[in-house]
């Protein structure tokens, strides 16, 4: 009980000096990762990653593929520990606390960490339905409080326009880029600090990719955000830092401008010149 | 040539096809011989009157329906002790169906074709069908009352049919006030009784509750009265006509109308005629006790207790299986612990189902309904309550048989659900029993639903176990009726598959029977597919709700 009244104090405080920050200094860390190791079983996947996201920024993650960076999102709202045999070594920082601690409650740090997967993975219920549904599980049940969320959440994901007249319709008779929209809606309807973009585009069209992108960049005036993706044209298009990951290991992390204009490591410019990967 | 057409896949193809179509033939051969040989038996069948002469006897004359025909080669005729002329290739014989059992002995007899003299189907014949000793064919002569003629000739038939209409509506009442009224008041004094003895049992047996005993006692003894002088006035009603017809020996026989269910004159019966008579007779069939041994009336108690039964087991495996199931899948540690577990239960849906049968009597009945009756109910001693074969028994033997169905099916349309929308929802904050309530089960319940779609279609067709565990021959009352608390788990019951085996091998008059077996596994293999069909059409609704991703 108690715990959790910190908890909740903890988050007013973080939304707090999250408006104060935002109004003084543009760079303030948000998740700080420290030595961070990762074992599936026997194999390590991570080696002692370093880094430090900030408030407020898009980050995105890019390397080949197995290189980790998947495995790095998931660590940060723990959507590894669904897997099994998983060791993980090291802390993450979410405003200074480690959610890697005893005490945290998974599924309450979930709420403050959003996640949009690869593929578009609507519930098959209605549209309404599934944008509410993080807030039914908060036992919030109030028509009118949901229906404004409903609105507000679509209108964030630039889905509104088009679904506002079937709201009650099944949500997997949307085109692909429609539920990845309406995936993004019901992970803001639940007003989350971080929002986490495992390849979000990788399944879908031109037309699509570009909207999920200006959608991108409209979010992060609310949101912290981590992209992972593999192509680093969309990177340098909406990140404002960019992380390269080679075999479980940072290779190198600086503003997106800086690690493609000027890659401090060879192995870096080796990849994004397209040597390799 | 051979070789490239072995190539070209075609025999393959044809083999396939082939399988197919034998499976289909093979289906609907067995609906078709069910179903025509179901309702023959109710199609009103000419009468006719057959001028019959055995060699060496005088000429007689035989009344009946012809029900079937059989050709002898000569040579086997002859070995069976039948003299043959030169010039017979065949034996051609007839099995007529004479009725009048309480005059000739049995209703059915075989008669050689070359012995009919002449064969006709006169308008006046009359079938009666009768509460006891089967149908009667003859002709009627006249209608009495109280023993004193009222009509003759012409106007018998229509004072009959105006007669027996009455007297059957005073028989309802009969039975009526027999079931409902009467049968009420047994019960109340029953459990009045049963009162009593609880209360000396508990040494609270005092003058108060002996005076209260007593007063109810008599409430319920002129309540009895009462009914009791509505019955003899009632009995006296249809007592009171009866009908004298000929026999085809030209004996005159009285058959008072109070044994009487029908009289018809199917040679005068056009086909719309013939066609509204089937349709009463299916109705009849479907809705009435069972007379005389089960060879007669209708099969009600039958599909009533067997859909009862299926409805109390879906009731009780649903839930336990996908309980079970769940805790298997989602829970349980992945391992050669739950890999042994499922192959357990794989193979208890391969025990054989008497042996299930057994299991339920020695446990569920002597050991748990043993123990029930110890504690719960003393006073019946020594009558069991629970301790005796009953619905709630036969439907959780029937649990049990049909919970691995449930269990894998259920565990099957777990593991299909794809981990993106559990990941989906456990990354919006949902814990993982809010995921499992609200996305995994919904998305499962089609697999539930052919779970039960499969235990129901076993449960219904099972006979072997229920013999042991709660099936009669004949059961005097519903599971469900008036009396607190209406739903009687602890009673015996009917059973539709129970009831082919007692009709078609345990019955006194097989001849007469066998049509009953027909027509009663035709409306078995009708129940299965209606209770089927309604938890098929429901699963396909949920299916196209909860319409899985793609890929």
């Amino acid at each position: 009980m108690t715990e959790q009244q910190t908890r909740s104090h903890s988050i007013d405080m973080s939304s707090i000096l999250g408006e104060q920050r935002q109004s003084q200094t543009p760079n303030e860390t948000c998740i700080k990762v420290e030595n961070l190791n990762f074992f599936y079983g026997k194999k390590q996947a991570l080696y002692g990653v370093n880094m430090e996201m900030y408030r407020k920024k898009v980050t995105a993650y890019i390397g080949p593929s197995g290189c980790g960076k998947s495995t790095l999102l998931r660590c940060i709202n723990r959507m590894n520990d669904l897997v099994d045999h998983v060791t993980i070594e090291g802390k993450i920082l979410l405003d200074d606390e480690n959610i890697y601690d005893k005490s945290v409650k998974v599924a309450e740090l979930r709420r403050r960490v959003g996640m949009v997967f690869q593929k578009p993975n609507p519930f098959p219920k209605t549209i309404f339905e599934n944008v509410t549904y993080g807030l039914r599980i908060q036992g919030i049940n109030d028509k009118r409080l949901l229906e404004e969320t409903v609105e507000k959440s679509l209108r964030g994901a630039a889905l509104w326009d088009e679904v506002k007249d079937r709201l009650q319709d099944n949500a997997l008779g949307l085109s692909g880029g429609q539920q990845q929209r309406l995936v993004i809606a019901r992970a803001i309807a639940i007003e989350p600090e971080v929002l986490l973009l495992d390849e979000p585009a990788s399944a879908l069209d031109p037309i699509s990719t570009l909207k999920i992108e200006e959608l991108i960049n409209e979010l992060k005036e609310k949101y912290t955000i981590v992209i992972v993706t593999h192509n680093m044209q969309q990177a340098a298009r909406v990140s404002d830092y960019t992380a390269f990951m080679y075999m479980g290991e940072l290779i190198e992390m600086s503003t997106t401008s800086e690690l493609f204009t000027n890659p401090k490591k060879k192995q870096t410019e080796d990849y994004i010149t397209g040597r390799y990967g | 040539m051979m070789k490239l057409w072995f190539k070209s896949g075609s025999p393959w193809i044809w083999l396939n096809a082939a399988a197919v179509s034998t499976c289909l033939i093979m289906v609907v051969a067995v609906l078709a011989l069910v179903l025509v040989r179901g309702i023959g038996n109710v199609w009103p069948a000419q009468v006719i009157q057959f001028s019959y002469q055995e060699e060496g006897k005088p000429l007689s004359t035989i009344i009946g329906e012809k029900v079937d025909t059989s050709i002898t080669p000569a040579v086997m005729a002859k070995s069976t002790g039948h003299k043959m002329a030169d010039d017979e290739d065949t034996l051609v014989q007839y099995l007529v169906k004479v009725g009048n059992r309480d005059v000739t002995g049995a209703d059915f007899r075989w008669i050689e074709a070359r012995n009919v003299k002449e064969q006709s189907d006169p308008e006046s014949m009359i079938v009666i069908e009768r509460r006891e000793w089967g149908n009667f064919y003859g002709q009627l002569l006249e209608v009495k009352e109280n023993g004193k003629t009222v009509a003759t000739g012409q106007q018998a038939m229509p004072e009959l049919q105006t007669r027996l209409a009455a007297t059957l509506v005073a028989f309802d009442k009969i039975k009526q006030l027999e079931k409902k009224e009467i049968g009420a008041i047994n019960y109340d004094l029953e459990q009045l009784r049963l009162k009593q003895k609880k209360l000396q049992l508990e040494n609270k047996w005092n003058s108060d509750a002996e005076k209260q005993f007593a007063a109810d006692k008599a409430d319920y003894d002129a309540q009895y009265q009462s009914h009791q002088a509505e019955l003899a006035a009632l009995y006296k009603e249809i007592r009171r006509d009866s009908l004298v017809a000929k026999t085809e020996s030209g004996a005159n026989i009285t058959i008072p109308l109070a044994k009487v269910v029908m009289v018809y004159q199917p040679n005068t019966m056009n086909i719309f005629g013939k066609l509204g008579f089937f349709c009463h007779k299916v109705y009849e069939f479907l809705t009435d006790y069972p007379r005389e041994a089960n060879t007669e009336g209708g099969i009600f108690p039958a599909i009533f207790g067997t859909v009862m039964m299926v409805i109390i087991m879906s009731i009780i495996v649903t839930p336990f299986g996908v309980i079970a199931a769940v805790y298997l899948r989602e829970y349980a540690k992945q391992g050669f612990t739950t890999q042994l577990i499922r192959i357990a239960v794989n193979n208890l849906a391969g025990v054989p189902s008497i042996v299930y049968g057994v299991f339920g009597l020695g446990f569920f009945i002597y050991i748990l309904g043993g123990n029930i009756d110890s504690l719960l109910y003393p006073e019946s001693s020594p009558a069991p309550v629970y301790g005796t074969p009953g619905l709630l028994w036969a439907s959780l033997t029937m649990v049990l048989l049909t919970l691995p169905v449930v269990i894998v099916s259920t565990e099957e349309g777990l593991a299909r659900i794809p981990k993106s929308i559990r990941e989906g929802s456990l990354a919006l904050g949902a814990t993982k029993i809010e995921t499992l309530w609200r996305t995994v089960l919904p998305m499962a319940s089609p697999a539930m639903m052919t779970g039960l779609i499969l235990a129901v279609a076993r449960a219904a067709g099972e006979v072997a176990p229920l013999m042991l565990v709660g099936v009669v021959k004949l059961a005097p009352t519903l599971p469900l009726d008036g009396n607190f608390p209406f739903l009687h788990l602890d009673r015996k019951f009917m059973h539709l598959g129970f009831h082919i085996y007692d009709v078609g091998f345990q019955s006194p008059n097989v001849e007469a029977a066998r049509p009953l077996v027909y027509a009663t596994a035709l409306l078995l293999v009708l129940v299965i597919a209606v209770l089927n069909l309604t938890a098929i059409i429901f699963r396909n609704r949920l299916r196209e709700k909860y319409r899985a991703l793609e890929g």
